[in-house]
């Protein structure tokens, strides 16, 4: 059997943050008292109306943008009708055939298309399921229904777990840096679902997809859609097939289990919602969308590869911008590091000593100031202290922050610059090692590590190697 | 001033002016009237009890009785429904808001179809209004409460709706004059949804005139509806006096089988006034315009099995006493006590019309003819200036003749429901009385006049125009009655 293919599409839900509720004017609000931001037409008393939120449109139009979407010139409403008390209505208000944004491109992946709509009431279910069947009661908080969100739909253009969790994050910086959401997964201001399913590697035709939900941090993505798709592959390669369901992914042990039934049957009856016109943006709109867009990823790689990095350090750092923008504080608090240099330290030894004790290395959360690493490869690239103390230097750093000039101080770290020093300590390590001498005098290059050896040992590693091993071939005479 | 009470508003308004009437007598008079309501008209007065936000201090025009589907702050709404039995809403519609604003006290919430839905008045869960005509025939529907309080001396004016006819007909079966405005000439911001693309605001009133000056209070775009738009112009009172060059359009496909006798009779009859006002009569193609029923029974019940589906019990409005179980037994045991039969039957209509796989069918299908019948009126207006129908197939008819044959019933909109889904402007004004199809006193006969989009000035000179040499003066209970 051939092997089996990954084919992964994304469905990400950002709530936008505009000052209002998508349909009327109560205020956005997280985390207060419920029920607080309400009214007539958000709790969908008898004989209100929706009035569209021309902020949701703009922030709209700027992610249509971003994502280098078509953007429909007149895009209609629907109603999508579904009994539930999270929707006072008993319809939210969405987009359906023709959304606001059609086709773009984030990075490899394809974008299916962007659509407004809004959000709906927070259910709060009392008891141990944590679900509404089974539930001794159920509280509705309306403060939440009607935010506006924009769900974006990609193409099926992801091939593996850890690639759409990286596509995630991409996307959340695209749209953060758009100043239009905190996307902020946690809070449920960015929510990302998952279609799965596999084929034979090479295949053309979609295998049956299963919907994962409720993977509220990249790292439940990523470890949800492993989860899946290992069982689809046991199952396939097992001559078993796909059903096509929607699954809940349970974060305390990052299984999956299918939605009830009854929770997910539906036919939701969309059509033409009759209380809004469509939406038909201006030239002028477009335009200040365009115009409003701040640098993205992809462009910001350019820029670096014109700064002097190599191609991939580049597309590293700005397809990770909280790195990049760590990078480029780092670059701007000293302006006599070489970029290509810096470049190396943050996605190299400084990424390696943020993931030391197996956490995610996130540079901005770290107590290391942009200015603190500027410093520390300052002192490394003017031999004030050796690489190796610099990696030591970092290591302190990461763990307790400060100053580099500090602990180099305080660790007693400086580099041995005085060469009359160093020449007494190269003698006696000679000395010390008269049969790796005698080698080396004899042509063995090889022997003269254990003298390099015996001289980084009295040192603690605070000189510059290539130095001693100048000096220890010129008293050898080699 | 004695017989303040006949005259109309227009009247009294220039009375008030000429301070030979005081608008405070003229409403203290109006509150006694509508105190002897026997026609089952009103469901709220003032004096049942408000917590006095919609509540005029002083009044500077007529009083008006508004339709019970329009919210009004503190005071009950029920859109007829017992579902809504308690619900005292927390915000004013535009429409009543207006005529607030312009000093007309409210005089009371009327009584009507559930939820619109009815061309007799049967339909509300608080007991038909009786036709002030003959207490033994419906005054129509839905706007049946408007209708008769307005013909009964009740109430000098009132504010109905109108979704395929529920202004119009009412209008007819009780001798006054119904506007249906063009779709988006006024709010429907706190108008209770029965079907959003078709449901107008408009006035039942003694005259044209009344009706110029009413939909002058009325109309306007609002903030909170974004399908409102207004008119072009603010509406003035009509004083055109003759019809010399202008076309009235006969359909072609008018379906005089159906009409009775005696309507068909005064029909034909102010046709011939018309053309001696000086106005051509014709005949013109409306090829669509029979499918209009079928079109409407699809659209309308589908918009309202959406817009029918937020009374569940949760927020507002009544919840069955005896549920048990779960929030979705609570919903159904709520929505099968609150709803009447005629209700469940659209929203079960809708809700098949719109399910994935008969959609295109039926929703899609009656979208298409929806606009073949706005194609056919817009041909009809490049040779016509006005399309006219009689209003009604029948005077008023009794009380239980159609409730157990909806069909028959429906048909009742059948001269009416095209301009609805054309979205153009249609009055109804008086044109006559005839005798019913069975027998027994006259009854009035409504002469529809429909006009294009937003033409509602016009419509209003010629109806006036025409009304002027009708000369229609009978009233109910009166020497013809």
């Amino acid at each position: 059997m051939a092997e089996l293919e990954a084919v992964i599409g994304l469905e990400i839900h950002v709530q936008l943050a505009t000052k209002t509720k998508m349909f009327c004017g109560c205020e956005l609000s997280f985390g207060e008292e419920p029920n607080v931001h309400t009214c007539p037409i958000c709790l969908a008393h008898p004989g209100v109306l929706p009035v569209v939120n021309e902020q949701a449109i703009r922030y709209a139009l700027l992610i249509a943008a971003a994502l280098e979407c078509e953007v429909a010139p007149r895009s209609i409403f629907h109603r999508k009708n579904y009994f539930y008390p999270d929707s006072p209505k008993a319809y939210q208000i969405s987009q359906y055939d023709i959304p606001i944004a059609g086709a773009g491109r984030l990075g490899d992946v394809r974008i299916h298309r962007a659509h407004l709509e809004e959000d709906a009431a927070k259910m709060v279910h009392v008891g141990e399921s944590g679900r509404i069947h089974g539930s001794g009661a159920s509280l509705v908080d309306f403060n939440r229904g009607g935010t506006p969100l924009v769900e974006i739909v990609t193409e099926p253009d992801l091939r593996g777990a850890a690639e759409a969790a990286a596509w995630a994050r991409l996307l959340r910086e695209t749209v953060r840096q758009l100043g239009v959401s905190d996307v902020n997964m946690e809070e449920g201001s960015l929510r990302v679902d998952a279609n799965v399913s596999v084929r034979p590697a090479g295949s053309k035709e979609l295998g049956t997809k299963t919907e994962l939900k409720n993977m509220n941090s990249f790292r439940f993505l990523e470890r949800g859609i492993e989860a899946e798709l290992a069982r689809q592959r046991e199952l396939v390669e097992a001559g078993g097939t796909v059903v096509q369901e929607t699954l809940h992914f349970h974060p305390e042990d990052g299984t999956l289990h299918p939605l009830r039934s009854k929770e997910e049957a539906h036919d939701y009856r969309y059509f033409p919602e009759p209380d809004l016109v469509p939406i038909a943006p201006t030239e002028e709109m477009l335009r200040e969308a365009r115009e409003a867009l701040p640098e993205l990823p992809a462009q910001r790689a350019a820029r670096y590869q014109e700064m002097g990095l190599a191609e991939d350090v580049a597309a590293l750092l700005a397809a990770d911008p909280e790195t990049a923008g760590y990078f480029e504080q780092v670059v701007a608090a000293a302006g006599g590091v070489e970029t290509r240099v810096a470049a190396n330290w943050v996605t190299g030894e400084f990424s390696a000593a943020l993931r030391q004790d197996g956490g995610e290395a996130n540079a901005a959360e770290s107590k290391v100031e942009p200015a603190a690493l500027a410093s520390l490869i300052s002192m490394v690239q003017e031999k004030k202290i050796s690489h190796g103390s610099g990696k030591a230097v970092l290591t302190t750093l990461v763990a307790e922050g400060g100053d580099p000039g500090e602990i180099v101080e305080r660790e007693g770290l400086a580099q041995i610059s005085d060469s009359g020093e160093l020449e007494t300590i190269v003698s006696a390590a000679i000395d010390a090692n008269p049969e790796a001498a005698k080698q080396v005098r004899a042509g063995n290059q090889k022997a003269i590590g254990a003298i390099v050896g015996a001289v980084m040992k009295e040192t603690k590693g605070r000189v510059d190697g290539g130095e001693v091993n100048r000096l220890i071939r010129a008293r050898l005479g080699t | 001033m004695a017989g303040m009470l006949d005259l109309t508003v227009v009247q009294a308004h220039e009375a008030m002016a000429a301070r030979d009437l005081s608008a405070d007598e003229y409403a203290e008079a109006w509150t006694q009237a509508a105190a002897g309501d026997e026609l089952n008209a009103y469901l709220w007065r003032p004096e049942d009890g408000t917590d006095g936000a919609i509540a005029v201090e002083s009044p500077s025009i007529a009083p008006v009785a508004v339709k019970d589907i329009f919210c009004t702050e503190g005071a009950p709404t029920t859109a007829g429904s017992r579902i809504l039995e308690g619900y005292r809403p927390p915000y004013t519609a535009t429409a009543v808001r207006k005529l607030i604003e312009a000093g007309a006290p409210i005089l009371g919430k009327l009584n009507m179809d559930e939820f619109a839905m009815g061309s007799s008045n049967e339909n509300s869960a608080y007991g038909p209004v009786l036709n002030p005509w003959d207490r033994s025939r419906v005054p129509g529907g839905s706007s049946g409460g408007s209708a008769a309080v307005v013909a009964g001396g009740l109430a000098p004016w009132a504010i109905g709706t109108d979704t395929g006819g529920s202004i119009r007909q009412p209008a007819a079966l009780c001798g006054i004059v119904g506007l249906k405005p063009t779709y988006g000439a006024i709010s429907r911001y706190g108008m209770i949804a029965f079907a959003s693309s078709l449901d107008q605001c408009g006035p039942l009133t003694r005259d044209v005139s009344d009706a110029a000056l009413m939909l002058a209070i009325l109309q306007g775009a609002d903030p909170c509806d974004s399908t409102s738009v207004g008119l072009p112009e603010a509406p003035r009172l009509p004083d055109r006096e003759d019809l010399k060059g202008v076309r009235f359009a006969v359909p072609t496909e008018l379906a005089r089988d159906a009409i009775e006798p005696g309507v068909r009779d005064v029909f034909e009859a102010t046709l011939a006034t018309i053309e001696r006002l000086g106005g051509e009569v014709a005949e013109a193609p409306l090829p669509h315009a029979e499918h209009g029923i079928s079109a409407y029974y699809v659209i309308a019940p589908a918009e309202a099995s959406s817009n029918l589906a937020r009374y569940d019990g949760v927020r507002y409005g009544m919840r069955a006493a005896k549920t048990g179980g779960d929030v979705i037994e609570m919903y159904e045991a709520t929505r099968a006590e609150g709803f009447g039969p005629e209700v469940k039957r659209r929203i079960m209509l809708g809700t098949y019309a719109l399910s994935s796989g008969y959609y295109e069918a039926y929703y899609g299908q009656a979208q298409k003819v929806r606009t073949k019948i706005a194609g056919d009126f817009a041909a009809a207006f490049e040779d016509f200036d006005f399309v006219v129908t009689p209003t009604s197939p029948s005077v008023a008819f009794e009380l239980g003749a159609k409730t157990g044959d909806p069909l028959a019933m429906y048909l009742n909109d059948f001269f009416t429901v095209p301009m609805s889904l054309a979205g153009i402007p249609a009055i109804s004004i008086p044109a006559g009385l005839a005798e019913p199809a069975g027998g027994g006193p006259r009854l009035p006969v409504g002469f529809q006049i429909a006009a294009p989009a937003f033409g509602e000035q016009k419509l209003l000179d010629a109806a006036y125009a025409l009304e002027q040499a009708v000369g229609f003066d009978a009233k109910p209970g009166g020497a013809d009655g």
